[in-house]
């Protein structure tokens, strides 16, 4: 089985009248590093909290590793699937910081030395362990946030889904997320980012699916779906900088290849360009 | 505003968060306050609006004059009328039950009359362009919609200065552009101060007049926002794509004639290269 995830015709709708998803295909391999992308209000979150069964399908089927998440318990499903959601105080709740990240670990059933070993390392990695003892309350927004990731990661899942984990983060963490997602990646664990920071994107995924108004409108290699400007408009999102700059030259007829991403592949197009 | 050889430190801790900031702003600029987490930026923005010293223990040293009054001595309630904070969450602002009471809360406590409150809801909520909304409760809005109401609450104040902590952290690119956009227009409009914290510099640097990059506590550029972006310290908040770009350019020979904050003007940029390039193979 290569499939992690696997979306089959899913409809979902919170109030029985309008549908917040609309008949979703679309599936993610494992070992891949995927961004779901579109603006708000799209049903993203809708759909990632289908995949550790938070939400079931009102039609159609949502398989995890091929198990249909109806048929399994969120308890079960939570054990592949890892989520760190948008809001770090809805997920937050442990006195200290050491006690949140040990209580999935602790839930399920590890063993103490293992529980002491990987609070350490999942804290370390997050740059977390001076603030071991503090409450989680007491931490600024980017903190708490790398504190829902370290928890997740504590535990291992096969599959991590993160809503949105560079908003309100500096630089330097983004950088930090994009050095775990690589990580995870070496561990071929799946990983699925929720975001709409493009720029992130275009550096550090492989594939992009793209929603708009509770459908998936694209699904693809990162080069095809981001530098098409048209698409990236249907789902109302501001192109990266060196994509829109790459189709805007093409536009003039200054260049002829528009499908860019990378600062350094447009430098050397431009310096040809110039000779 | 004025703030001279500031520094501040939290009660209980060894490290200082404000370390000698010196600043000097006027009406009409719009600046954006950046820098690593834990730099400062909020810690100033807390001094600005009187939080600090009034409400966090801590020692605080140094001038600090904001539209004109004295932060040591002035109580908050008097410095609210002349300074306005939006936070990054307005699900913590925002708590009435309609979108024009919100809007009133503020005036209502000022003691303004019913009808200057009137006047005044009915004023930003039309320049916010929010009228529209007025008999929904806040949590029927958007996330983009909410943070503007959040902003013509504070608008309506009509303070002098605008602060602003990080307003679309949770919104997504184009409501967070259409915000940044919102402050660049008011600023002009209104000759206000306004003084963004915001870490998506390929958002907000084409909007602001200004930007000033804070690290551990200390003021490291200030300046030009095209300058302060070719400066190398801008390194570690993360410079946007298309100043990378022109930099590398740079590097290679190619000078653009002005460092571009957009990928519209970098384009224009490279068309006025190219025309010149053709120009100078024809003669």
């Amino acid at each position: 089985m290569r499939e992690a995830i696997e979306v089959k015709d899913l409809y979902f709708s919170y109030n029985g009248e309008k549908f917040v998803l609309r008949g979703i295909n679309m599936s993610v391999r494992k070992g891949e590093v995927v961004a779901i992308m579109g603006e708000n209000g799209a049903g993203k979150t809708t759909l990632i909290k289908h995949f550790n069964g938070l939400l079931k399908p009102l039609k159609g089927y949502v398989r995890v590793l091929g198990k249909d998440t109806k048929e399994e318990s969120v308890a079960t499903l939570s054990r592949y699937v890892g989520m760190v959601f948008q809001n770090p105080d809805h997920q937050l709740f442990g006195e200290t910081v050491e006690k949140e990240v040990e209580f999935a670990l602790r839930n399920l059933g590890f063993e103490d030395d293992v529980v002491k070993r990987r609070v350490k390392w999942a804290l370390k990695l997050m740059e977390l362990d001076e603030y071991r003892d503090r409450s989680p309350y007491t931490l600024s927004v980017g903190e708490k946030k790398r504190l829902t990731i370290a928890s997740v990661l504590a535990y291992d899942p096969e599959i991590i889904v993160m809503d949105e984990p560079t908003a309100g983060q500096d630089a330097l963490q983004k950088e930090k997320i994009a050095e775990i997602g690589k990580l995870l990646k070496h561990r071929k664990k799946t990983v699925i980012i929720v975001t709409h920071d493009v720029e992130f994107v275009a550096r550090r995924v492989d594939r992009v699916i793209l929603m708009a108004d509770g459908q998936v409108i694209a699904e693809g290699d990162k080069r095809d779906v981001l530098t098409d400007l048209e698409l990236l408009d249907k789902a109302r999102l501001i192109p990266p900088q060196i994509p829109h700059i790459a189709w805007l030259l093409n536009k003039e007829g200054l260049i002829d290849n528009y499908k860019v991403i990378h600062v350094d592949e447009l430098v050397r197009i431009l310096v040809n360009l110039m000779k | 505003m004025e703030l001279e050889a500031l520094s501040f430190k939290y009660s209980g801790e060894e490290r200082l968060a404000l370390n000698n900031v010196s600043l000097r702003a006027k009406a009409g600029e719009y600046i954006l306050l950046t820098g690593p987490s834990g730099c400062g930026k909020s810690t100033l923005a807390r001094v600005l609006i009187g939080l600090i010293p009034h409400f966090y223990s801590g020692e605080l040293n140094g001038k600090a004059i904001v539209a004109g009054y004295d932060i040591m001595r002035t109580p908050t309630y008097v410095l609210a009328k002349h300074v306005g904070l939006v936070f990054q969450d307005p699900e913590n602002q925002l708590f009435l039950s309609n979108v024009e009471r919100e809007i009133a809360f503020g005036l209502e406590n000022i003691g303004l009359s019913a009808r200057e409150i009137g006047r005044r809801v009915m004023k930003t909520m039309k320049e916010l362009n929010i009228y529209h909304l007025k008999d929904k409760a806040p949590y029927e809005l958007s996330g983009g919609q909410q943070q503007k109401v959040a902003i013509a609450s504070v608008l309506a104040m009509e303070p002098e200065i605008l602060i602003l902590d990080e307003p679309t952290a949770n919104l997504d690119p184009r409501s967070a552009d259409e915000i940044l956009g919102l402050i660049h227009s008011l600023v002009r409009e209104k000759g206000i101060l306004a003084i963004l914290i915001e870490h998506r510099l390929e958002l907000a640097a084409k909007y602001v007049s200004r930007i000033i990059i804070m690290n551990e506590g200390s003021i490291i550029a200030d300046g030009d926002p095209r300058n302060v972006l070719l400066n190398p310290k801008a390194n570690i908040i993360g410079v946007p794509n298309v100043v990378t770009l022109s930099r590398r350019m740079c590097e290679t020979g190619i000078k653009l004639n002005k460092i571009p904050l957009t990928p519209h003007e970098f384009v224009s940029a490279v068309r006025s290269l190219v025309k010149n390039y053709e120009r100078s193979y024809r003669s």
